[in-house]
C-alpha cells in the first residue's frame, strides 16, 4: 500500500490545482426557481392569484348588493378603482398571509420533507448562498403572486365599471388618475407587511423543519395580529405590530393623507422583515444537517434566536413609537377627532350628492359643517372604540340662510375605522337611493365609511 | 499546505445535548488511499464524516480538509464530495435529472464528467429515466456514488456505501473506488463489514463511543500477537482434538457456538499464530487431512471487537 501513497505524491500537482470555485448564486437561484415552479401548490397559487381576483371582483360587481362591510365595497358600482381596494382589504386578511405561508414557509421545510438537505449542502457547499438563493426565490414567487392579485383585481374592476373617479375614505373625490396612483401605492405599501410575514415564514421554515407548524406560522402570526388589532390596545403597541400596515394604507385615501401612521406601519414591517430574515439566516447557519431525524438542542436555539429577539423588536418599536408620538398610551380615538372626521366626510359627501342630483356645486366652505358626537350618551369617557357613538351634524343649507341637522350612529372599531349610519331626518340621510339625471345610485349620505387618524 | 495529507483533524469534539458524539478525535488521512472508518453503532462515524462534508461544524478542535480549514464560516472546500446516511437525492426527479441538475450547478468551466457515463459506471444506465422515489436502497446508494463522482472530487467521503448492495453491486462499487484511488483520489469510508474494509483499505480508524481507539495501517492491527480462535476442519475431528490439546500453546475451545453449530468434523482452537504451525504439522503427520483452517473471525474483526469492547467496558 506504500506504493499507492507514492502514487498520491506523484499526482500531487493535479491535486494542487485550484479546487472548483463556489457555485454561482445565479445557478442556485435558477435551481430554486425551477423547484418552486414545479410544485403544484405554487402553480395553483399563480393561477388563482392571476385569475381569481378578476373573476371575483367582476362577479361581485355584477351583484346588486355590494360588500359594504369591506372598505370601498360600497363604491364598487361607482368606479372600477374600488375593485382592487376591496381585493386589497381581503388580501391583507387572508390571501397575503396564506401565500407567504405556502411559499416562504415551505422553501426550507420542503428540503426537510424530501430529505434532500445533505445533497444540497454538499453540492453547493455554502450555507450563505443557499440561504440567499432560497430567500430570493421565495421573494420572487411572492412578488409574482402579489402583482397578480393587484393586476387581476384592477382588471376585474375596470372591466366591470369604468375608469371613473373614486370616493375616498373621507368622502373627497379622487380623479381617476389620482385613484390609479393611490391604488398602486396602496398595493406597494402592503408589500412591507407581506415581506415581514415572509421573513417570519423563512424563520418558521428553518426553525420548525418538517413540522406543519412551520408552514402555518405566517398565517398564525397574521391571525394573531388581526385579533390584536381588534383589541383596545394603546396606539403605540398597535402601530408597532407588523400587521398594522395591512390597514394603514387606508390613510392614503383621505385628504390630507394620513401619512404618519402609514410610514410607521411600513417602517415597522420592514424592520420585522429584516430582523426575521437575519434571525432565519443565523439559525440556518447553526443548523446541523448530518442527522436529519435527530435535532436535539434545536428547540432552545429557536427560542434564543427566534422568539426572544422578535419579542425584543416588538418592545423596542413600541417604545420608539411611544416616545415619538403624543398620547401614545391612549386609544387614539378622541371626541374631537371623531367630530372632525365625521364633519369632513359629511361635507365631502354632501357636495358629491348635490353634484350627482342637481349638478349644482356647493363647496365645503359654504356648508361649514360641524359635528357634535357623544359616546354612550355622554356617559363615561368620551374616547375609544364602540358602536355607541352618536353624532349630530350641523350644516348651512346651500342657497338658504338656514342651518340643517343630521344624525349619525357610528360604529368605531379599535383601529379607527368607522361606519356612520344615517339616523334621520329623512331628507338628509333617510333615502337609500337617490335619483340622478340618468340613473339611480346609492345615496352617499345614507351610510358612509370613515376613519379617525390615530395619531 | 501539506500536500500529502487529505484530512487532518486535531481534538475534534462534537456534542449533541448531553451525548458526546466525538470526543477529542485526532485523525489524519494521507492522500491517494482508501481510509476505513469502523466502530459500533453510535460510535460517531457518521458525525465525523458529516463534519468533513460541511454538514455540521465541530464544537471544538481544528479540521483541515484538502489543505483548507473547515469551520462555521469556512465551508468544506471544493473537491470534497460524498454522502452520509444515504445520498438524499430528489425523489421526484429521475436518476438522470438528479445528476443533470447537479451538473448544472457547477460553473461551466469546472470539471464535470458526463451524466450518462457516471450512471453507466455504477450500473444504473437502465433505470436512468426512472424516478428516484421508486429506487431500492442499493440503487440509491449507487446513484449517490454516481452523484459524488460527477463533480470529479479529490476527496470522496462515503458513509456505509456498501449498505444494501448485492454482491455484484458491491464488486462494482469496489472497482469504482479502486479506479478512483488509482487516479489519485482519496477516499474515506465507513463500514460495518470488516471483509470490505480488508479488501479495500490500507489504513483504518476505529472509533468507539466518540474516541479513536486505533488509527493506522491494517497490518499493524492484525499482526499484534494476540490469541485468536481458529476453525479446524479435518477428516478426524476427535483425533485432531486430542492432538490439539497436547500441542503447546494451543487450547481447544469447547462448546463455542461455531463448534456447536457445525457438523462434527470441526473443532475450534485458540492460539497465537506461531503455535499454529506445530499443530498443522502434527495433525498431518497423524494422517489426518486438513480441509479448512481459518480464523473464526478475521484478525481485523477480532481486534475491532477487542478494542471496542475494552472501550465500552471501561
Ligand atoms: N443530531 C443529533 N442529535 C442528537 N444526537 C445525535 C445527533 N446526531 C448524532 N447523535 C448521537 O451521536 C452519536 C453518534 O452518532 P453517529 O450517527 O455519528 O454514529 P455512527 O457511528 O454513524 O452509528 P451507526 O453505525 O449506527 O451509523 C450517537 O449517540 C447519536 O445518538
Ligand atoms: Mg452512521
Amino acid at each position: 500500500m506504500t506504493a499507492t501513497i507514492a502514487d498520491a505524491d506523484a499526482t500531487a500537482p493535479e491535486a494542487q490545482t485550484p479546487a472548483a470555485g463556489p457555485v454561482p448564486v445565479g445557478r442556485i437561484l435558477r435551481f430554486e426557481l425551477v423547484k418552486q415552479f414545479s410544485a403544484w401548490r405554487v402553480r395553483l397559487l399563480i393561477l388563482l392569484c392571476w385569475i381569481g381576483p378578476a373573476v371575483l371582483v367582476f362577479a361581485i360587481d355584477k351583484q346588486s348588493t355590494l360588500p359594504s362591510d369591506t372598505l370601498f365595497g360600497r363604491w364598487m358600482h361607482a368606479t372600477g378603482w374600488a375593485g382592487p381596494l376591496v381585493a386589497l382589504g381581503f388580501a391583507g386578511t387572508w390571501a397575503l398571509p396564506l401565500l407567504t405561508s405556502v411559499v416562504a414557509g415551505d422553501v426550507f421545510a420542503s428540503e426537510d420533507r424530501l430529505g434532500t438537505w445533505r445533497h444540497l449542502i454538499i453540492a453547493i457547499r455554502s450555507h450563505r448562498r443557499i440561504f440567499l438563493a432560497k430567500a430570493v426565490a421565495s421573494l420572487t414567487v411572492i412578488l409574482l403572486l402579489v402583482v397578480g392579485l393587484a393586476a387581476s383585481s384592477t382588471l376585474g374592476g375596470l372591466l366591470a365599471e369604468k375608469n371613473l373617479p373614486l370616493v375616498g375614505l373621507d368622502g373627497h373625490t379622487l380623479s381617476p388618475g389620482d385613484a390609479a396612483g393611490k391604488v398602486l401605492l396602496a398595493w406597494l405599501c402592503v408589500l412591507a407587511p407581506t415581506l415581514a410575514l415572509a421573513g417570519i415564514g423563512l424563520l418558521g421554515s428553518i426553525a420548525l423543519g418538517r413540522s406543519p407548524m412551520g408552514l402555518l406560522l405566517p398565517m398564525l402570526v397574521a391571525l394573531g395580529m388581526q385579533l390584536a388589532q381588534m383589541l383596545p390596545l394603546p396606539v403605540a403597541v398597535r402601530l408597532a405590530l407588523p400587521g398594522y400596515a395591512f390597514i394603514s394604507w387606508n390613510g392614503l385615501f383621505t385628504d390630507p393623507a394620513q401619512i404618519k401612521p402609514l410610514m410607521i406601519g411600513v417602517t415597522v414591517s420592514l424592520v420585522w422583515a429584516v430582523v426575521a430574515t437575519v434571525l432565519a439566516y443565523l439559525l440556518f447557519l447553526r443548523r446541523d444537517f448530518t442527522n436529519l431525524n435527530n435535532n436535539d438542542g434545536a428547540g432552545r436555539r429557536v427560542l434564543a434566536l427566534g422568539v426572544v429577539p422578535l419579542a425584543a423588536v416588538l418592545a423596542l418599536t413600541a417604545g420608539v413609537v411611544a416616545a415619538t408620538t403624543s398620547d401614545a398610551g391612549g386609544t387614539g380615538i378622541t371626541q374631537a377627532k371623531v367630530q372632525k372626521s365625521v364633519a369632513t366626510a359629511f361635507s365631502h359627501l354632501f357636495r358629491l350628492q348635490q353634484s350627482q342630483m342637481y349638478h349644482s356645486s356647493v363647496t365645503e366652505a359654504q356648508l361649514a359643517t360641524t359635528a357634535s358626537c357623544l359616546k354612550s350618551e355622554g356617559l363615561g369617557k368620551q374616547e375609544g372604540s364602540g358602536n355607541d357613538w352618536r353624532c349630530t351634524i350641523t350644516f348651512n343649507v346651500p342657497g338658504n340662510n338656514i342651518t340643517a341637522q343630521g344624525i349619525y350612529q357610528l360604529d368605531v372599531t379599535a383601529n379607527g375605522r368607522y361606519i356612520a349610519d344615517g339616523d334621520g331626518p329623512q331628507e338628509v340621510n333617510g333615502y337609500f337611493l337617490i335619483v340622478t339625471p340618468g340613473k339611480v345610485v346609492a345615496n352617499p349620505l345614507w351610510q358612509f365609511d370613515g376613519n379617525v387618524d390615530l395619531l | 499546505m501539506d500536500t500529502t495529507v487529505a484530512i487532518r483533524g486535531r481534538g475534534i469534539t462534537k456534542v449533541f445535548g448531553d451525548v458526546v458524539a466525538l470526543d477529542h478525535v485526532d485523525v489524519s488521512v494521507a492522500r491517494g488511499q482508501i481510509h476505513g472508518l469502523v466502530g459500533p453503532n453510535g460510535a460517531g462515524k457518521t458525525t465525523l464524516l458529516g463534519l468533513l462534508l460541511g454538514l455540521a461544524v465541530a464544537d471544538e478542535g481544528a479540521l483541515e480538509v484538502l489543505g483548507a480549514q473547515v469551520g462555521r464560516a469556512l465551508p468544506a472546500p471544493g473537491g470534497v464530495s460524498g454522502f452520509v446516511d444515504g445520498p438524499g437525492l430528489y425523489p421526484t426527479l429521475t436518476a438522470k435529472q438528479n445528476l443533470a441538475t447537479l451538473a448544472a450547478l457547477r460553473p461551466r468551466d469546472a470539471v464535470t464528467s458526463d451524466v450518462g457515463e457516471a450512471l453507466h459506471e455504477v450500473g444504473l444506465a437502465e433505470v436512468a429515466d426512472d424516478k428516484v422515489r421508486g429506487f431500492s436502497l442499493g440503487m440509491r446508494q449507487r446513484l449517490g456514488l454516481a452523484a459524488a463522482m460527477l463533480t470529479k472530487p479529490k476527496l470522496l467521503v462515503l458513509d456505509e456505501p456498501a449498505n444494501g448492495l448485492d454482491p455484484s453491486g458491491k464488486k462494482q462499487v469496489h472497482g469504482v473506488l479502486n479506479r478512483l484511488v488509482a487516479a489519485g483520489v482519496t477516499v474515506i469510508l465507513s463500514s460495518h463489514r470488516m471483509d470490505d474494509l480488508e479488501a479495500l483499505c490500507s489504513e483504518v480508524t476505529i472509533l468507539s463511543t466518540g474516541r479513536v481507539v486505533f488509527s493506522g495501517p491494517l497490518n499493524k492491527l492484525s499482526d499484534e500477537t494476540r490469541e485468536l480462535d481458529y476453525r479446524l476442519r479435518t477428516t478426524d475431528p476427535a483425533a485432531a482434538g486430542i492432538i490439539a490439546a497436547e500441542t503447546p500453546g494451543i487450547s481447544v475451545v469447547a462448546g463455542t457456538d461455531a463448534a456447536a453449530l457445525a457438523d462434527t468434523d470441526v473443532i475450534v482452537v485458540r492460539a497465537r499464530v506461531a503455535a499454529l504451525d506445530q499443530l498443522v504439522s502434527r495433525v498431518v503427520r497423524a494422517d489426518i487431512a486438513v480441509r479448512e483452517f481459518a480464523p473464526v473471525v478475521s484478525p481485523l474483526e477480532a481486534a475491532f471487537l477487542d478494542l471496542t469492547e475494552q472501550e465500552t467496558d471501561r
